[in-house]
């Protein structure tokens, strides 16, 4: 009760227009339970409609990682440092499929959410923020995966450098991802309501990217100071992998490769919030 | 008029759609609009597709602290787009609406459900949807499994619920909202008698509680039983604002004005070049001409026929009800096939049965046809009320349903 009275001075304001710069996000917060109640529902639905889900799920980054070491194995040799092939593949399809994964599904939220969009108010970046969430939670579960291997492999062969102490570094790291797909993600989610063939694109877009990254190849391999690495370098997921390969193999962690993510996906970020809102206030009018 | 005395403020409000156009484009007509290809559509040409169409014009209106408002109109009148408004799904064109205290607006019963998740889950889910915090779910969440009724199935996935359980498990959770401003949309008229009466005490309770209220609706029973003030929207206006009791008469006087009979001049009748409709008529078939409904209703046309020598003329009679609902459509020709026309005047009756209109208004439009496509409409041609006849059973409440059809049952 003491709360409703909190809100009676609580004003809301219908109006054509507001200045681009106004966001949601003071009321993002007062949604909180939203948030996590969606969370649960994205995961509850999963995961109860097939058993398999939850394994897939565990499975799929394991015989990526797989395949990679079979293909690739040859392109990294003597680089991959002491870091068995699996293990070191695994450090860098996991978070990239993470990302991918964020992007695509936040991308669709208007479009999944929009029987819910049409019939009830809430601040809308409440679902992209709970899709990356409930996304998340897989991509933990992926982690403590190739935690119980890299233990495993730790046990068996006697490899010392798979959990380093810059394992500290991963909530920063796997923040730093979360905002920069979800920024991508809800630039994209506005943007296809506009142009609907986008989604296509982008999620082709993101697949072919991570060719680019070095979620298939050691950085170390290019040389310091070539085109080619500055190229690679423009992606911003280039400087996390490598951050992610050096907290979960122990590598040493190069600080300066993450100030520029950190940089884009704060930047990302913001143009996403501001064209996510201008887009969602037409959007009832438009599906 | 003291504004800052009211909880809802709406100033100079207008809502414009296009119809026909979206803002959907695909990369490729943009990509292809810049190298000058201009087959697209564009902003300033858009209404060559689209149909300009003002869902609310200049709307202004403010509520008290405790009022309990409805809003009655027909069907594309407005009141879905204002609901859409006050709920903030969507914003105006011009003008504002200011609101002040916690809103929760229902505009449909069990929002974001899914089919996956039990019913305990669901209420959670759907609470939270609706704008409840976790802590006030928890606190009243004997309360609804109990409103609701569905205490053996609460760890049954909802998709394996019964329709009527769904809606109980979502009124449920939406009755105990404790907004300061309710804004509800004609979610009663769903589930059976015993659950409506049950919603409309719940409503009453929330108006009684001196929370404010704004019920959208069709039926003038509820309207009448919860409100005390009532805006009147028409064509997107307000067309007027005040106690219940007038509005609602005025609204039903205009609505279901009788227009029992229509004749026009040969000058201003409607219809073409070769065929004319001079004057219709509905009549009750009964020695007391009560339009009752137990009693058979004529409709008769009167028809000049400038033209028509072929059998090539069908007439349709769309019969609708108060709530803008077609009823049935009744085909000439499927009834009696074709034959060929004779020049000159022709009368043509067609006679509803007994039994099979319920109690309240309809209105009639008359389609005729040529070579298979629309010669000419004449919309809203009459326009007739039947009363109750005299009825066996213990109901006493209007009846649900466009018709009220009399069918063979056996036992």
């Amino acid at each position: 009760m003491k709360r409703a009275q909190g809100r009676s001075d609580h004003e809301v304001l219908v109006e054509a227009s507001s200045p681009w710069w106004r966001t949601d996000l003071g009321e993002v917060w007062e949604y909180r339970d939203l948030v996590l109640l969606l969370v649960r529902r994205d995961l509850l639905a999963t995961y109860k409609q097939s058993l398999l889900g939850p394994l897939w799920q565990v499975i799929q980054p394991v015989l990526t990682a797989l395949v990679f070491a079979v293909v690739f194995g040859f392109i990294g040799r003597g680089q991959v440092e002491d870091a068995p092939p699996v293990l070191f593949y695994m450090a860098g399809v996991v978070p990239w499929m993470f990302f991918a994964n964020v992007i695509n599904r936040t991308s669709q939220t208007l479009v999944w959410n929009a029987a819910l969009m049409t019939k009830v108010y809430f601040p809308r970046l409440v679902a992209p923020l709970a899709t990356t969430l409930a996304t998340m939670v897989g991509f933990l579960l992926q982690l403590l995966v190739f935690g119980i291997m890299a233990v495993a492999y730790h046990l068996r062969g006697g490899h010392g450098g798979a959990i380093g102490p810059d394992l500290v570094l991963l909530p920063l790291l796997i923040l730093l991802t979360a905002l920069l797909a979800l920024g991508v993600g809800i630039l994209v989610a506005g943007l296809t309501a506009r142009y609907r063939d986008l989604g296509f694109l982008v999620s082709f877009g993101v697949q072919l990217l991570m060719y680019a990254s070095p979620v298939i190849f050691p950085l170390a391999m290019i040389p310091a100071g070539s085109r080619v690495r500055d190229w690679i370098m423009l992606n911003p997921m280039s400087g996390i992998i490598e951050g992610f390969r050096s907290a979960l193999l122990g590598t040493p962690m190069d600080w300066s490769l993450l100030a520029y993510p950190a940089v884009m996906a704060v930047l990302i970020l913001a143009i996403g919030i501001i064209v996510f809102q201008r887009i969602q206030r037409s959007f009832a009018d438009v599906i | 008029m003291n504004s800052s005395s009211h909880v809802i403020e709406a100033r100079g409000v207008h809502k414009h759609y296009r119809l026909g156009v979206t803002d959907h484009r695909t990369l490729g007509d943009t990509i292809a609009g810049l190298f000058g290809r201009t087959d697209t559509v564009m902003p300033s040409t858009g209404q060559v597709n689209g149909r300009d169409f003002w869902a609310l014009r200049d709307i202004s209106f403010g509520i008290d602290q405790g009022e309990v408002v409805g809003v009655i109109g027909r069907n594309g009148a407005g009141k879905s787009t204002l609901l859409k408004l006050l709920s903030r799904i969507t914003r105006p064109t011009s003008g504002s609406i200011r609101m002040r205290g916690r809103i929760s607006s229902l505009l449909e019963v069990g929002t974001g459900f899914h089919p996956e998740l039990t019913g305990l889950e669901n209420i959670h889910l759907n609470g939270a949807i609706l704008g409840m915090r976790r802590a006030e779910i928890a606190a009243k969440l004997e309360e609804i499994i109990a409103f609701a009724g569905i205490g053996p199935h609460l760890e049954t996935p909802i998709k394996r619920y019964s329709t009527g359980m769904k809606v109980r498990l979502g009124f449920a959770v939406a009755a105990h909202l404790e907004p300061e401003i309710l804004v509800v949309d004609e979610v009663l008229a769903v589930g059976d008698a015993e659950f409506q009466k049950r919603c409309l005490g719940r409503m009453r309770s929330v108006a009684d509680s001196g929370r404010t209220v704004l019920f959208v609706s069709h039926n003038m029973f509820s309207v009448q039983s919860l409100c005390s003030r009532v805006l009147w929207l028409e064509r997107g206006m307000l067309q007027a604002d005040g106690p219940t009791s007038d509005v609602v008469r005025s609204y039903l006087a205009e609505t279901n004005a009788p227009n029992h009979v229509r004749s026009w001049e040969e000058a201003d009748a409607p219809g073409t070049d070769v065929l004319r409709l001079r004057a219709v008529e509905v009549r009750a078939l009964s020695p007391e001409k009560a339009f009752l409904t137990t009693v058979p209703v004529e409709v008769e046309m009167r028809l000049d026929n400038l033209g028509i020598t072929d059998s090539d003329l069908n007439i349709q009679m769309i019969v609708r009800t108060e709530d803008d609902v077609i009823a049935f459509i009744s085909d000439m020709t499927e009834a009696i096939g074709t034959a060929a026309w004779m020049p000159g005047a022709t009368t043509v009756r067609c006679t509803i049965p007994a039994d099979l209109l319920n109690d309240g208004g309809y209105r009639i439009d008359l389609l005729f046809q040529r070579q298979g496509a629309r010669h000419f409409l004449v919309e809203d041609a009459l326009g007739f009320q039947v009363m109750e006849g005299p009825r066996q059973g213990a109901w006493f409440q209007k009846w649900r349903g466009a018709l009220r059809p009399r069918l063979h049952w056996e036992r």
